[in-house]
């Protein structure tokens, strides 16, 4: 079975969220940067932040949660979520891949490693795999045409593709699920 | 040619450190500015050097300076466009990767040219890694004392900023990006009102490409004379060339302009080539949104003139026979590449992005698409095709930003140039439908 997408436009869990101490004080460093009064400028980063800590998605639990944080009105954040590709607004697996099927991609091979990967994995587009491990989604030019086919999960690049690595990249994830990334959202900013 | 004034120290082992990029001459122009020249004095070299915005537009950077508002009282902004979201333009992340201290360079003497006392560098949220690299040169540049409070001991302060968007490419056309910096959706806004005027936090503000800003460094170090001698006419200085597509060596090339197309895709030092041998179809040769060239008037305009990277040569002929430097995104294709695949791609890349604000855009990138997937799948018509001329005619032009223009000129340019290879889609469905266009290759 398959787990088709579903589309409701934001799943509320009735949770309690919060960031931890850490996140929280880095949360107020960059509200600090933007000129009083205009702490919806923090939006953006603080969003990456709720979505990569806070359940991989944004939840309107999380979204309300960042509201209070910014002091704003709740449909202001869901506003702002809803227009940008990279926030997720539904569960998704535990690894995205995100594969570019814009032109310069698509010219130099991305179009077979696209089917590959649906043909490996036996989802389509916009699902995840029953174990919740991998969502495929398509996403337009990630700026790595020169290197393309490219991909990205998690944020982190994957370049150069062809059909035989696509596999190996989703074997390594599978053995060694713990696997993490390089540095999350929050340590990228001083 | 070959002339390296961005990228000259790209391959120093460690360049990405403060302490190796100050050993190889890095800050000098920073202390040649703010130590020895009036901000006046840095804008008139950046006047002199005929430097033209290297994001897409080719305005000229000293003339937009001298446009801020400098007498409202409001604080002024300087916003680097570090948003790079056009198919074919990955140059601005190999300069911030690379060298982040020159972009770092660029943007402090900007600023004091300009009095502007916080900066931001919008950068698009995919480059998650990069906003660690910059956070980390401006870190670096802050323990020198070249960022924060009175720079040098000088009476300059000045804090920069990174701010990652989140997935969008409207947010690279300014005022959808001065939208998002402020928290909102990237919806453009109407101008006038100009952000020299009323930009961010309705301040007034400057923006300005990433490698626009690179090159203000060089150009204090050298002085405005001496850049604006190397390149062609109007078209002066390096341009970065983001190289894609059908080439054997992909990849970011710095060119001094006036560099004829033909050593550019052929010799060995840039493109070196068609790959697999095959003969050269077409090239876009300043990101997705200029128009398309069939391989004989990408290397000779319609007069028979070698076509040269300048931003004069590659529009020369206009639409009829021209295209645009643009991002200098150069996307190569070769003798197999499907233009009406190509074109249909495109296309949809549009739709998805369009903001939504102005129905020809929205609308008409919907039927564009519609359109094209027919044609491409075999179920096109012959009146499709000039239906397709006329979306692109009535959105062209109607729209709140250039967005809508950039969705039209890849779909008038290819039927344009390629209009047999349309119809050919049209007349023989049964040849198109039974093409594999995807074919499965293990290597
Ligand atoms: C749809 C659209 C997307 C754009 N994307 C970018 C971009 O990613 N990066 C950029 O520097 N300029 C982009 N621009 C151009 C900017 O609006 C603006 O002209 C530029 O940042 C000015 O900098 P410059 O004068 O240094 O070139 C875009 C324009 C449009 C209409
Ligand atoms: S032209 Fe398109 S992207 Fe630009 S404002 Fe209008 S709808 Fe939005
Ligand atoms: S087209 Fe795939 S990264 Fe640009």
């Amino acid at each position: 079975m398959k787990n088709k997408v579903n589309h409701h436009l934001f799943v509320r869990e009735n949770k309690t969220v919060s960031f931890s101490d850490e996140t929280l004080e880095k949360v107020r460093s960059l509200i600090r940067r933007y000129p009083e009064g205009r702490q919806k400028s923090a939006i953006l980063p603080i969003l990456h932040i709720a979505q990569e800590e806070l359940g991989g998605y944004l939840s309107v639990d999380t979204m309300d949660y960042v509201a209070s944080l910014l002091n704003l009105n709740p449909m202001e954040v869901y506003e702002v979520a809803t227009f940008y590709s990279m926030f997720y607004l539904e569960t998704m697996g535990k690894y995205v891949l995100e594969v570019c099927h814009t032109g310069p991609c698509a010219i130099c091979g991305g179009e077979e490693v696209l089917h590959h990967i649906k043909d490996y994995l036996h989802i389509e587009t916009g699902e995840t795999t029953p174990d919740g491990m991998f969502t495929l989604k398509e996403v337009e030019c990630l700026g790595a045409c020169g290197n393309g086919p490219s991909m990205q999960i998690n944020t982190e690049f994957y370049e150069h593709l062809t059909s035989r690595q696509v596999e190996k990249v989703i074997e390594d994830l599978r053995q060694n699920s713990e696997e993490g990334s390089s540095k999350g959202w929050a340590e990228q900013f001083s | 040619m070959g002339r390296a004034i961005l990228l000259d120290k790209v391959n120093i082992p460690g360049i990405r450190a403060f302490e190796v990029y100050r050993e190889h001459g890095g800050y000098k122009p920073v202390d040649k500015g703010l130590l020895e020249m009036t901000p006046a004095q840095v804008q008139q070299e950046v006047i002199k050097s005929g430097l033209r915005g290297r994001g897409g537009a080719g305005f000229p950077t000293g003339l937009k300076w001298s446009f801020l508002d400098r007498k409202s009282g409001k604080p002024r902004y300087l916003v680097c466009n570090a948003d790079e979201s056009e198919p074919g333009t990955f140059k601005d992340r190999y300069l911030m990767e690379k060298l982040p201290h020159l972009l770092i360079e660029g943007l402090i003497l900007s600023s004091y040219a300009l009095g502007v006392k916080t900066c931001y560098i919008y950068i698009r949220g995919e480059f998650k890694y990069l906003v660690g690299v910059l956070e980390n040169a401006i870190r670096e540049a802050k323990q020198h004392s070249y960022l924060g409070e009175k720079i040098l001991g000088t009476d300059f302060s000045l804090e920069i900023y990174v701010h990652p968007g989140a997935g969008a490419y409207i947010c690279g056309e300014e005022t959808a990006l001065l939208e998002s910096l402020e928290g909102k959706r990237g919806n453009p806004r109407i101008k006038p009102p100009f952000p020299a005027y009323k930009g961010l936090y309705d301040c007034p503000t400057v923006v300005n490409n990433v490698e626009t800003l690179a090159a203000i460094a060089p150009i204090v170090s050298m002085g405005g004379d001496a850049y604006a001698k190397i390149g062609s006419g109007k078209s002066t200085g390096t341009k970065l060339i983001s190289a894609c597509g059908n080439i054997n060596k992909p990849g970011v090339y710095e060119i001094e302009m006036g560099l004829p197309v033909e050593d550019f895709i052929y010799s060995e030092e840039y493109c070196g080539g068609i790959s697999n041998g095959r003969m050269l179809k077409a090239v876009i040769p300043g990101g997705s949104s200029v128009p398309i060239l069939p391989a004989d008037l990408i290397l000779n305009t319609a007069k028979g003139q070698p076509r040269l990277l300048t931003y004069e040569s590659l529009s020369e002929g206009e639409f009829e026979s021209g295209s645009m430097l643009g991002s200098g995104g150069f996307i190569v294709f070769d003798e197999d590449a499907c233009i009406v695949r190509n074109t249909w791609n495109l296309t949809r890349f549009y739709r998805h992005e369009s903001c939504g604000q102005c129905s020809p855009c929205r609308e008409g990138t919907g039927w564009m698409e519609k359109v094209l997937y027919r044609i491409e799948h075999g179920k096109g018509r012959m009146s499709d095709i000039n239906l397709l001329v006329r979306i692109a005619k009535n959105i062209e032009g109607n729209t709140i930003c250039p967005l809508g223009d950039a969705a039209a000129w890849p779909v008038a340019s290819a039927i344009r140039h390629f209009r047999g290879e349309f119809e050919f889609h049209v007349e023989h469905p049964e040849v198109i439908k039974s093409i594999k266009h995807v074919a499965i290759k293990m290597e």
